[in-house]
Formats: structure tokens, sequence, C-alpha cells
């Protein structure tokens, strides 16, 4: 199968603007609690997702919307979800972190680690039930350091099954940098573990196709596991209103609200030495300047990547803008039809409470 | 007497007692973040970030104990703690027991529990009925800003391990971190006298297990826990209006369970309802009916508890956490003679 650029563009593009759309409901209130989003990361998905067909299986993590949008789930049944709605996919009972598509086989969890034993056992009913199947764990880099998807690297290796693991590292575990709090590197531990293993730009959507196209073939035919180690940002942070986002910003108003119990305390008598309350303050303001350097603009979105290449692939011309162009209008179209049917007509804030 | 809210008092005696004692550590989940004020006063030696790696550094922790410290350990979220219950199951709640007495874990597991801002049933569970069943684990639950503080100092100075439960409705940071997100759109039923109160100047620790009684009354006890108490404390107010005296019992921690001041009350009202945001089956309700029935108490039961997983609509989720409306029909249930819920 030779890739299509334009439609994992396409895909992309729908994604984006299908959860920017759920940005905006989270942002009215119609959506309540956490929300974390898979912008930035649809390189990632689209380059994998692309090679799955029917049978195949998908363990997801919390940023479950963008793999089941890409993997055809009814994207007005997924907005409902996320809504709350009785006619949702999981009838409102789920959310946007614990999504299941039984005809998909595709199950999500907000614990951190658990695709990575989700997708052992998907693989496992896979090679008896669905010969020729994969299945796939989509996790971020801080899911690395939990025990249960380290043993599940060694279980699906040990069993010899068509597993791909994909991790799709930002450098952040929650708001903690995943570089303080990691050993060695990833890619070594899963080819420690007898995995192959690969590192791609993740807002290079042709790079993951490559190599997750690889890994699953390699899969498929019984080759065994794989670990596909990606890069990408997330542009809203760990979850829509980040705490360190948020001062990135706002930085005046919320650093006033931090730093007045900040520096009070750092003030009081009894504690730590002088240079040991100095290092507490720079690792605490070393998060927010590393924050602060992370939103480098669009090198590292995989949209504007893509969206760079189509147009230099077609040498700039006119009509690649208009192809361009075409696809974008195509899905606003499409997704204001999505919002128009899952919000019944009806504008989104008279949904809030 | 000074007025702090339920995190800032939390966190003030927990400083106190780092203030006092090198040996408490506090490490865990994105602990730079949520404790950073902590962090800057008494270094990144004794405030440390963890990996999301929770059987590992709750199991570390137990052993820090054993080697001395007093660690308080933070999952973030008590539904974490099942990654990390090998630990406090098979480890943290057996070294008395197993070494005879001769050794302790005096480890604190600090974890949010609690719904109410529309997280779902991963996110928002109680659980303190699940770790209470294992012996040798205490579990605390404070309601007031002024109990907060000093459970926390009760569960640092308790020889073994305690799991320190503080609720997401109470602490005003977890809610906007988890269910506020900085947006004025969303709003959240949270009971005014849990979040801010008034705390003493400088903290005492409480005993261990010592119910306290939050409202006389004669007509039935309920007893309760968290945000329960404010709850209870709320339909106890309805119910006055249609002169039902209901007597409100805080438990302050679900072990050791109070059951002598429960069941004094009981013997009074002839009545116990419990009111329970921890599922139904094999908890504290029960618990409470048991000890109740082996007292050779004769009374009249019922309880308001969470009967299924958490579902994440938010009009759905009210009506399966424990809500003030229950609370009253259950009551009026009781006093009637029915046991309507």
């Amino acid at each position: 199968m030779p890739i299509d650029r334009w439609s994992l563009y396409r895909r992309m593009v729908r994604s984006r603007l299908f959860e920017e759309a759920v940005t905006s409901l989270w942002n009215e209130g119609s959506i309540p609690g956490e929300m974390h989003c898979g912008t930035g990361e649809e390189g990632v998905v689209a380059g994998v997702v692309d090679h799955l067909r029917s049978g195949d299986a998908m363990a997801l993590d919390h940023r479950g919307t963008p793999p089941l949008l890409m993997r055809g789930v009814d994207p007005v049944a997924l907005l409902r979800e996320l809504l709350g709605k009785p006619d949702g996919l999981c009838r409102g009972m789920g959310g946007h972190m614990h999504l299941f598509a039984p005809d998909l086989l595709a199950a999500s969890s907000g614990i951190v680690g658990a695709s990575g034993p989700a997708a052992v056992g998907f693989a496992l009913a896979g090679t008896r039930l669905r010969p020729g199947s994969v299945a796939v764990a989509f996790f971020g880099e801080g899911a690395m350091n939990q025990g249960m998807l380290l043993e599940s690297l060694n279980l699906a290796a040990a069993w010899g099954l068509p597993c791909v693991f994909v991790c799709k590292d930002d450098g952040w575990a929650i708001t903690t940098r995943s570089e303080r709090v990691t050993g060695g590197g990833l890619t070594a531990r899963a080819e420690a573990f007898g995995l192959r293993a690969a590192t791609v730009d993740g807002w290079n959507v042709e790079q993951v196709w490559e190599a997750a196209g690889e890994a699953v073939a390699r899969a498929r035919d019984g080759g065994g596991p794989s670990f596909l180690h990606a890069r990408c940002l997330h542009i809203e942070g760990h979850f829509l209103g980040d705490p360190l986002l948020r001062i990135v910003r706002r930085p005046v108003a919320e650093l006033a609200e931090i730093s007045g119990p900040l520096m009070r305390s750092m003030g009081r008598r009894a504690g730590g030495g002088l240079g040991g309350r100095v290092r507490g303050l720079g690792a605490v303001l070393g998060t927010v300047v590393a924050q602060f350097r992370k939103q480098i603009g669009d090198a590292h979105d995989p949209l504007a990547v893509t969206r760079r290449g189509l147009r230099a692939g077609e040498g700039g011309t006119a009509e690649a803008d208009a192809s361009l162009e075409q696809i974008e209008e195509d899905v606003v179209a499409e997704i204001e039809e999505i919002l128009r049917t899952a919000l019944g007509g009806e504008p989104a804030t008279e949904e809030a409470p | 007497m000074r007025t702090l809210s339920f995190a800032d008092a939390i966190e003030d005696a927990l400083a106190q007692a780092m203030a006092e004692d090198p040996s408490v550590i506090v490490f865990g989940e994105d602990v730079p973040t949520l404790r950073r004020n902590l962090l800057v006063r008494f270094g990144a030696d004794r405030v440390l970030g963890a990996p999301i790696s929770e059987a590992a550094f709750t199991g570390a922790a137990v052993s820090a104990a054993l080697g001395g410290l007093r660690p308080v350990v933070e999952v973030m979220l008590v539904d974490f703690i099942a990654v990390a219950m090998d630990a406090l199951l098979n480890h943290a709640a057996k070294v008395e027991a197993f070494s005879g007495g001769a050794w302790t874990a005096p480890l604190v597991v600090r974890a949010a529990c609690g719904g109410g801002y529309g997280d779902g049933g991963q996110h928002e569970q109680s659980l303190w009925g699940w770790l209470a069943h294992i012996p040798g684990l205490a579990v605390v639950v404070p309601s007031t800003p002024a109990d907060a503080g000093a459970l926390m100092l009760t569960a640092l100075e308790h020889p073994g391990p305690v799991v320190y439960l503080e609720h997401k409705l109470l602490a005003a940071y977890w809610l906007d971190y988890l269910g506020g997100g900085s947006r004025a759109t969303v709003s959240f039923d949270v009971p005014e006298a849990g979040a801010r109160g008034p705390v003493p100047d400088r903290w005492e620790a409480l005993p261990l297990g010592r119910a306290t009684v939050r409202r006389e009354g004669t007509d039935l006890t309920i007893a309760t826990v968290g945000v329960g108490v404010h709850r209870a404390l709320e339909a106890a107010h309805v119910l006055e209006e249609e002169g039902i005296s209901a007597a409100v019992v805080d438990l302050r921690s679900v072990a050791p369970l109070d059951a002598e001041t429960v069941l004094r009350s009981v013997a009074e009202t002839g009545r116990l309802l419990v009111v329970d945001e921890d599922y139904r089956g094999f908890g504290l309700s029960g618990e409470l009916a048991a000890l109740g029935l082996e007292a050779g108490l004769a009374f009249a039961y019922a309880r308001v508890c969470t009967e299924t997983t958490i579902p994440f609509d938010r009009a759905r989720e009210e009506q399966v956490l424990p809500n003030v409306g229950r609370i009253v029909r259950a009551a009026r249930g009781l006093v009637e003679g029915s046991s309507e819920g």
C-alpha cells in the first residue's frame, strides 16, 4: 500500500477541528471535568491508524478521541459521549477518558500505562480468533516508567505477540519534566526486552507512517512486537486549563496568585538551608520556563508540517493551494454538520448548567 | 485562631511537622508542582518529584519508613492507589504483625478522593472501605480545615501506615486542577464549612479513631464521613423543619472506626442512617450495622451510598453520589417505619 499524504492530511485536519470544537464546548462548560486533547499528536496517530484494518485492536490512553475518529467511529456519537448524553458512544457513562468501541476493538483507560497490558490481551485474543490481526497500544512517555507497561513489553516479546507499542513522547509526565524522573533511553529499554524499536518525529506523518507500516507488517507476519518512539508536542499541554500553560499565557495574573504563598513559604524560618531553598525555587521556575520554551510555533505541529510538505511536493502551485483549501473547507463543513447534529441545532451554551 | 482553606490547613500542618521533624519527607507524582510551597522552604532533598510509578515509589515509601524516615507519599487520586496496592496490602499493613510487633512502617499515603465534578468513574472514587478492610492500615477522612490539619499530624505521629484522603470538593486546588481548569462556566456544590474555616494557631494531633458529634438529635443518628458530613448536616436542617431531629456523627476516620460514639447515639435514637460516598456493598455502611448488632442494640437501619460505577454525565453522577434529597428521603423512611432510600 503506497502512502496517501492527502488522505493523512485530511484525517489530521478532521481530528484537529473536532478537538477544537471539543475545546470550545469544554470552555463553555458543556463538558465537565478534565479534558485531555490529542492536539499535536495527530501525526503519530494518523501514521499508525492508517495501517489498521478490521480485526485489529487499539488500546487507548486518556487521549482516545483522535484514534477513534481516525479509525472511523461515529463522530456524532463520540461528541454526544463527551457531552455526557444518554445516546452517546458509551451512553454518557464513560466520558473522554473511558471511551469504548467494541466493534472497533478499541478500549481506553485513564490509568497511566494501562494500555500496555490491554494491547497484550487484545493481541493474545487476536492470534487465536483473528489470525493476522495486530493490537496497537498508545501511551505517553510518562507511562514508560509504569511497571505494568514495562512488564507488557516483556510479556509481548516472551509470547511473540503481534503488538505495536506506540510511545507519544512530549517530554512531560503531567506537570513533571520526564527527563527529571527517567533513567536511560526509552528505545534502549524496549530493545533490551527484545522488541524492534524505531524513533521518529511525530510531527512528520510520513516518517511515522513508514515506521508504523514496518512494525504492523512484521506483527501480522508473526514477527513479534515492536516499539515506536515518536516525539510530539501537546498544543494544549497535559489537559485543557493546564496550570503551566496558564502561567505561560497569563503570566502576570497567574504568577501573582502563586508567588505570594511561594515567597512566604520560602522565607519561613524553620526549613532547609539557603542552598536547598534556592535549588527548590529553581526547580519550580525551571518547570515554568521549560513549558514556555515549548511554545515554539508550528515547527512541531504535524498539520503545519504536513501542509507545507504537500504544498512543496506540488511545487507550491496554485493548484496545490486549491487542493489543500478544498480539503480544509470540506472538513470544516463536515465538522459543522457534526456539531449541528450532535447539539441538536441548539447553541451549545444552552447545555451549560 | 486563624481562618484557612482546607488545602492550606493540610499544608500548614505538614509544614509544621516538617520544620520540627527532619525525618518527614514528601514524594510522589507531580509533587514539585503540587507542593511547590514546601519545595522552596524545605528544599529538593525533602520534597521530591517521582515518575508515574506508583508501585515502585509507594513500595519504596514502606521501606523508607522502616529505615527511619516518615514519608508522606502522594499518588494524586485514590483511584491510582490501585496500581500501588501490593505495597499497602501485602507489605505496609503486614510488617507490624510479621515482625511480631518489633517493626512498623510509619508512612502516610496522601490522596485526593471523591466526586461531584464530572471526571468519571476512574477518577472520582472514595475507596476508603476497600482500604479500611485491611488489618494494619489506618484510613482518615477529614471534613473541615481544623480536622484536616490535625489529622495530618495524627497520621504523621501514628506508628503504622495511614491513608490520608482529602476530598476534592473541599480542596479548592484539586477542584480547579481537575474540575474547573480556570473556567468560570462550571460550578460545583462545595460545602462552605468544609472548604474554609477556623483553625488553631498551632496544630495539635487529634487522637486517631475518635469520631465527633457534629449535631445532636433525638430521632435518628446519621453516621458519615468526608463531604457526607456536610450533606448530612444540610439534610438534618431540612428534616428539622419537618419535625425530625437528626444527630450527625462525623467519623473522621474509617479505620480505626469509632463505633462507640455512633452506637451511643443510636442507643438514644433507635435509628441509624449511614451516609457513605463509598460503594454500598461490603463496606463502611454494612460494618456499622454489624457492629451495632454485635453490641446487642435493636435499631432501625438504612443507608445512602454510591451504588454503581459513577457515571460521567453530571446529572446522573449527582444522583449516584449521596445527595441531600436521598438522605432526607431515607431519614423520613426510617422515622416513618419504611425503608425508602
